[in-house]
């Protein structure tokens, strides 16, 4: 009883912070690029995410007939469920959370890897040139960043020594290991933008190039999960940065611990809008330069230095 | 939990029967990655949760989605009539015969060789780091040196001088 209990609260807070997202961001869009933003649904337009929602539902729902109908039915069901297994590892409290894997990271790694199937299967059973390319560009773009997101995210692995995501929360008691692993930090985050394929990241979705790449072909609640499925990313990224790097539910006892993860959070969703808000989108070929040429060896020497040391202070 | 192991069984199996008998490309990658996943709950079944997400990350997160790409790169996903040309029924007969003696040979191992039991404590991922570089380090040396001549292979196939030239095209 006491897991369907969790398993139920794990999903509506993510999902409704996934849901909440649509407003927030574009609040703090408008608040960044000085103007008002939705404003007028309920109070501080609050409403405007049941009006979305709504409206998404009512949309017709078109299936084009030149494509190839169950890949494209299936893909946007993928991403929503890679991501949302995932939340299953992460502790949201020290008793909150619905599986303490011992492969933990592994099992995130391996979802997130999955995850590129959405788009590129969305993007080919479209059958349109916009969608193929969205989905060429995805699919290179996510397995390249894919290799230094595990690589980065070892450096924690050895200071915690385990894969489990509790432990290392636990581990972190003595200083958040954002300090001594901060180029795995910079890294990770990075990595992450690129795997959300948020901007600056959009290059598979591009809309002044490709319109709207691998989801031009989808309307209706489709289109909504890979809407929300974007916006889940989003906070499961912002979760593993406070779960790895920023000591997780761990803070002062004044607040319960489910607070200080949230707000944690909280705060990397903030600072991906504010990315969203304020640096332009690389050209292809530099994020693909970026990518092997500065952040894999910077990964790799994280990883030797990190070992060095470790095996230095034993 | 043997009732888990014989349905992920199965699921292996039929999915590997339509990846191997369909004929859209795509869809036959699909059923190949469902296989794969099978695999990857066999194996965390038999307590090697380490290998179960190797099997995810690298086999179905990696390389079938380079499969994919190509797949979608030479655009070879459409049904095409030919395809039916190439695989004759007459073409089963004699692999239909290797391999009913192999599941005879298998028949027969199962009932007489000692199996592993599924309830063995489960192997962590420190131990296998540790059996790699101790036991078996030769061959992950080995497997190193076959890597890095797939590196230096790809270099050397992509390192062409750039034929175009155009003043935005260049970089800096």
């Amino acid at each position: 009883m006491k897991y369907v209990f969790i398993i139920a609260g794990v999903l509506l807070i993510a999902l409704t912070i996934a849901a909440g997202l649509i407003w927030v961001e574009r609040r703090l869009l408008s608040v960044w690029q000085d103007r008002l933003g939705p404003n007028r649904v309920g109070p501080f337009g609050l409403g405007q995410v049941v009006a979305d929602t709504i409206k998404l539902f009512f949309k017709e729902d078109w299936v084009p007939p030149f494509s190839d109908r169950p890949v494209f039915v299936l893909a946007p069901g993928i991403l929503m469920v890679t991501i949302l297994l995932t939340f299953a590892v992460v502790p949201f409290g020290p008793n909150f959370y619905v599986y303490d894997s011992n492969i933990g990271i592994l099992f995130f790694l391996g979802n997130s890897s999955l995850g590129v199937y959405s788009i590129v299967l969305g993007g080919w059973a479209s059958n349109n040139k916009y969608s193929l390319i969205g989905a060429m560009r995805a699919s290179a773009q996510m397995l390249t960043y894919e290799v230094f997101m595990g690589l980065s995210l070892m450096g924690v692995v050895m200071m915690a020594d385990s894969f489990s995501f509790c432990k290392i929360v636990e581990a972190q008691k003595g200083g958040w290991f954002f300090i001594p692993q901060f180029i795995g930090f910079i890294v990770f985050f990075i990595a992450g933008i690129a795997e959300t394929h948020r901007l600056p990241f959009d290059i598979p979705e591009a809309e002044g190039e490709l319109i709207a790449g691998y989801h031009s072909e989808y309307s209706g609640m489709k289109f909504g999960m890979f809407f929300v499925g974007e916006y889940l990313g989003v906070t499961l990224i912002s979760a593993l940065i406070a779960t790895l790097f920023f000591g997780g539910w761990l803070g002062p006892s004044f607040l319960p611990p489910v607070f200080w993860f949230l707000f944690k959070t909280f705060f990397f969703i903030c600072v991906f809008i504010l990315l969203r808000a304020s640096l332009p989108r690389p050209r292809y070929d530099q994020l693909m330069e970026l990518g092997w040429k500065v952040l894999l060896p910077l990964a790799l020497l994280n990883l030797l230095v990190t070992g060095a040391i470790l095996i230095f202070l034993k | 939990m043997d009732v888990f192991f014989y349905i992920a069984g199965v699921v292996a199996i039929v999915s590997t029967i339509m990846a191997i008998s369909g004929r859209n490309a795509i869809h036959s990658l699909l059923y190949l990655i469902l296989s794969l996943l099978a695999i990857s709950v066999i194996f965390y079944l038999l307590s090697a949760p380490f290998i179960a997400a190797l099997e995810v990350i690298i086999y179905a997160g990696a390389i079938m989605v380079l499969f994919i790409f190509v797949t979608m790169m030479l655009n070879i996903g459409l049904e095409r009539e030919t395809e039916k040309k190439w695989l004759k029924p007459r073409m089963w007969i004699i692999p239909s015969i290797l391999a009913a003696v192999l599941l005879v040979n298998l028949i027969f191992a199962l009932k007489s060789v000692q199996t592993i039991p599924s309830d063995k404590e489960a192997i962590l991922p420190k131990q296998v780091g540790i059996s790699l570089f101790s036991t078996y380090l030769l061959g992950v040396e080995i497997a190193a040196i076959l890597l890095m001549a797939g590196v230096i292979g790809a270099y050397h196939l992509g390192s062409q001088k750039k034929k175009v030239k155009h003043r935005f095209l260049e970089i800096k």
